[in-house]
Formats: C-alpha cells, structure tokens, sequence
C-alpha cells in the first residue's frame, strides 16, 4: 500500500531505456563529450563544399537522363567481367567452403581439425576484401585472377562460419539413425548430415552471389578487373551520365538478384 | 518410393530415373557455365605472372617484415579520423534512416501504394552500391577529405540499418498499439509510447552492428582519398614502402578485432 501512497500525486513518466540513471547519464555525456571532439577535429572546407552542391544537382540530374550508349562497349566489357569474376568465384568458394565447414562444425569433427578450419574462418573474415585485392594484385599482375581469387577467399569465410553455425544446430537424432544401420562416414555426411543443411546452403549459396557481385564492381579500382576501373574513369572524366548508367545498371542486377534469391529460398525452405 | 529391380531384387535409391536425369542436366549446365567464365578469366591472365607469383609473395614477405614500428606515432590522427568517419557516419544515417524505415514498414507507412515503394527504393539503391563508389562519388563532388568519408559511409547505411529496423517495426505487437490507441492518444502518442519502446532494443542493437561494419569499411576508404588510415595505406602502397603497409595492416585488423569486441559486448548487454 506504501508504494501506491507515494505514486499518487505523481505523474506517471516513461521508464528510461536504460535503467541505471549513473550509466544513462555517463553514456549521454560522454557522447556528447566525442561529438564535440569530432567536430573539432574534422577539417571541412565548407567553401568547397558548398562550390560541389553544384555538381551534386547535376549528378542527381544525371540520373533522369543516364548515357548508356557513348561508352556502352566500355560498359559490356566491364560488367561481363565482373559477372564472370562473380559467378566462377562464386563456384569455387562455396566448393571450398563446404569441406572447411564441415571441418569447423564441432559436432563433426575432431578438435585440431576444427581449430585449423576456424583459424582460417577468422583470417578470411578479418581481412577486407579490397585490401586482399591490392596483395593479390601485388602478387598475381592486374586482371580478373586477382579479383577472382580475392572473392573465392572472402566466400570462403563467410559461407563456412554460417554452415557450420546451422550444422551444429542441426537435428542430432536423424545422423544417428543413419550412423546406426551402419553407414560409413560419407554416407552418414551425404544420407543425415547433407539433407538437414541443404536448404540453408542453398539461400547461402545465393545471398553470397549478390554480395560477390555488390564487391566485385570495387574491385576495379585497385586493378584486379571488373566494372569498377570503368566507373572510376567515368567519375574522374565527371562523365556523371556515364556514371549513372553504370550505377543503374548494378542496381538492377542487384534487385533482381534479391528477387531470384527471394523466390528460391521461399522454394526451397 | 523410387526403386530399382536388379535381379528381381528391389534395391531403394534416392530418386527415381526423371529426376536423376533432371539433376545430371542442371548440373551439366552449372559446369558449362563455369568452365565458360575459368576459360575467359584464363584467357585475360597473364600466366607468366602467375607462375612467377610465388617467388614475388616471398619477395614482398621478406620486404615487409618486421614492421617499421615507429611509424605508429603517424598513425594517431588517422585513426582518430577513421574512428570519427565510422561514428559520425553512423550517427548520420540512424537520423536518416528512422524516417525512411517508419515510411517503408507496411504498419507505419502512411500510403502503401505510393511512399512504401519510393522508401524499398532507398533502401534497395543505397544498400546495393559499396560504399568506397560513394566516397569516389563524393570526392568528385565535395572534394577529397574526412567529410566525404563520413558522408558515404552515412548513406551506404541508410538502407542496411532501415531494412533491419523496418522488419523490427513490422514484428512489433499490435496489441500494445491498440491499448495506446484505445486511450485516445493521437498519431504522434502512438509512436512514441506503442511502438518506439517495442523497437528501441533492436534499434540499439542494429546501431552498433552498423558501427561495427562502418569501422571496417571506413578503414579503407582512404584508398581512394576519402580520409582516415587507407590514406596512409594507399600513399605507402605507391611508394612501395612494405614496412610500413604490414604495420598499417596489422593496426587495421587490430582495430576491426577491437570493433568487433566492443559491439558483441554491447549487443550482449542490450538483447
């Protein structure tokens, strides 16, 4: 009764997201506190700035009125690239992810062989594809080899970490059945491990093409082939219709991509 | 049951004559198409290159080590900038991207016919272009420099941190909003005391998420002259001091272990 006693009288107020009242102020002036130091130390040339409002319109303009036709044989050798560079690394990333996630699902295998599998999991996860791009250019010459190879690398961490992560959620009692009429080790994978996991790495498998494609348009820009060094060239001509064009045209590809995984993981799941 | 007879014995299989063969004719077509793409990559490679690369990665191996650590006492001001692109940048695209999630949410959204199409129009377009094509793209604009870094990384996660959000909003439970509606509480009341409290979680999580990939992405936005520590890589890259690049890339995977630390650590504090 002494706790409604003391709330009457009292308007009723929003409990606060976060409770500690200590805490809650500390964080809100210790972000204020940055917020005030960034913009100290942030140099902007606002004269140069307001100069580029300019040609910001007339990009913005430029994409009501994109120029596929002037460099459209610049455009197709580009895009055709990064496609390839997207659908081969694609390929050969998910061939060797599947064995390395096999390897790092605990569940599955012994503990050095997940060690090895996760430890390369992590390195491919930590490094950024640019920056494997700009080594493997360094190493293997300009071209789509590189951008290739880059992608193949990156799948590889991400597809991996993800299986493995469903494989050891995956329903114990099924793989065990198949172990119990006597399946050797590949049967046991292929009859009660491969089914549970299938439909996911199939949406995976997907998802990653559309993020290999996404990556492989910047991948031009250190030299290791596909639609970036095109683009590149076109913003710095300020060919901004061209750059539209090109814009556009990954967008596209983008959402029809999304659409196709869409439509296939609602098939498949 | 699919079944095979071999000596009028009936041995089970997997599946039945059709749809083996369904399966041998994709599979065929998925090989095709990849030897199509290895044969034009092959084609565009200059092999002798590639034969000599593992005696050039030794070359630049030996070169790089050890790291010219003094050089660490120049990387102070880049990598305060780097930190600076990816918060502020952050901060920038939650303002603009609450907005454009409350529009595209099918429960919020104020005309599905006409604004939730023009908001998945955002969201699908920033989303789909990296964010080093937006530092490129601005620089051109703005000019070179941190403010064009944080601008780009502020649009390239307008679509991300508003698809997560405007799932949240749609998860949200309604009968929380009917209560607040039954009180007679305007439009305004009703987002702010029936929904926004049901989403601030995944808000709080979806932001430092964000933070997280925003540090990485600001790290090498440099390279093309948007500010922070890429700039440093990329003018030691061009005047092949490897020394210094194997410093800079271990402070850079210091830094996205560090990132990634802090918003596990958050994201565990919140959910």
């Amino acid at each position: 009764m002494t706790e409604v006693h003391a709330l009457i009288g009292k308007p009723w107020r929003k409990p606060s997201f976060i409770k500690r009242p200590l805490l809650r102020w500390a964080i809100i002036m210790g972000f204020f506190v940055y917020l005030i130091a960034a913009y100290l130390t942030i140099e902007v040339n606002w004269s140069r700035v307001y100069e580029g409002l300019e040609r910001g319109k007339k990009f913005v303009l430029a994409f009501t009125n994109p120029d596929f036709t002037t460099r459209s044989g610049d455009i197709i050798e580009g895009m055709t690239e990064s496609i390839i560079m997207t659908i081969a690394a694609s390929v050969v990333g998910i061939a060797i992810s599947v064995p390395i996630a096999l390897g790092a699902a605990r569940n599955i295998a012994p503990l050095p062989v997940y060690l090895i599998c996760r430890s390369i999991i992590a390195v491919s996860r930590a490094l950024q594809e640019i920056i494997v791009a700009i080594l493997l250019v360094a190493i293997f010459g300009f071209g789509p080899l590189a951008g290739f190879l880059t992608l193949s690398f990156a799948t590889i961490g991400f597809l991996s970490k993800l299986l493995a992560e469903d494989i050891e959620s995956m329903d114990k009692v099924q793989a065990e059945a198949i172990k119990a009429s006597g399946a050797k080790w590949t049967q046991w994978i292929n009859y009660g491990v491969q089914p549970q996991v299938m439909p996911r790495l199939i949406g995976l498998s997907i998802y990653r093409l559309d993020i290999n494609f996404r990556e492989s348009a910047i991948l031009g820009l250190v030299g290791a082939g596909g639609i970036g060094a095109t683009l590149n060239t076109a913003f710095d001509r300020y060919e901004y219709d061209t750059a539209a064009a090109i814009l556009l045209i990954i967008i596209v590809i983008v959402m029809a991509l999304e659409y196709l995984s869409g439509v296939i993981r609602a098939r498949v799941q | 049951m699919p079944m095979q007879d071999v000596k009028g014995q009936k041995i089970w299989q997997r599946r039945t004559g059709r749809e083996s063969l369904g399966h041998w004719v994709i599979w065929l077509i998925g090989v095709a198409i990849f030897a199509y793409c290895w044969q034009q990559i092959s084609s565009a490679t200059t092999w002798f290159f590639v034969w000599d690369a593992p005696r050039i990665a030794d070359d630049i191996w030996t070169r790089a080590t050890p790291p010219r650590w003094e050089y660490i006492s120049q990387l102070g001001k880049p990598i305060w900038d780097t930190l600076n692109i990816a918060t502020l940048g952050t901060i920038f695209s939650l303002i603009l991207a609450v907005p454009v999630a409350f529009l595209a949410a099918r429960n919020t959204t104020p005309s599905l016919l006409l604004i939730r199409p023009i908001a998945l129009l955002i969201i699908v377009s920033t989303r789909s272009i990296n964010s080093l094509i937006w530092a490129l793209l601005l620089i051109a604009i703005i000019g070179p420099g941190v403010f064009a870094g944080v601008i780009a990384i502020a649009i390239r996660s307008i679509g991300f941190c508003a698809k997560l959000l405007y799932e949240a909003i749609e998860e949200i439970d309604q009968t929380q909003v009917e209560a607040i509606i039954a009180t007679g509480a305007s439009r305004w009341q009703v987002m702010a005391y029936g929904i926004v409290p049901q989403i601030l979680p995944a808000f709080a999580g979806i932001a430092v998420f964000r933070w997280d990939i925003n540090i990485r992405e600001s790290t090498v936005l440099g390279l093309v002259g948007a500010g922070g520590i890429g700039l440093q890589l990329s003018s030691s890259l061009n005047v092949l001091a490897w020394p210094q690049v194997s410093l800079i890339l271990l402070v850079i995977l210091a830094a996205v272990v560090i990132s990634e630390w802090v918003s596990a650590k958050v994201r565990g504090a919140i959910i």
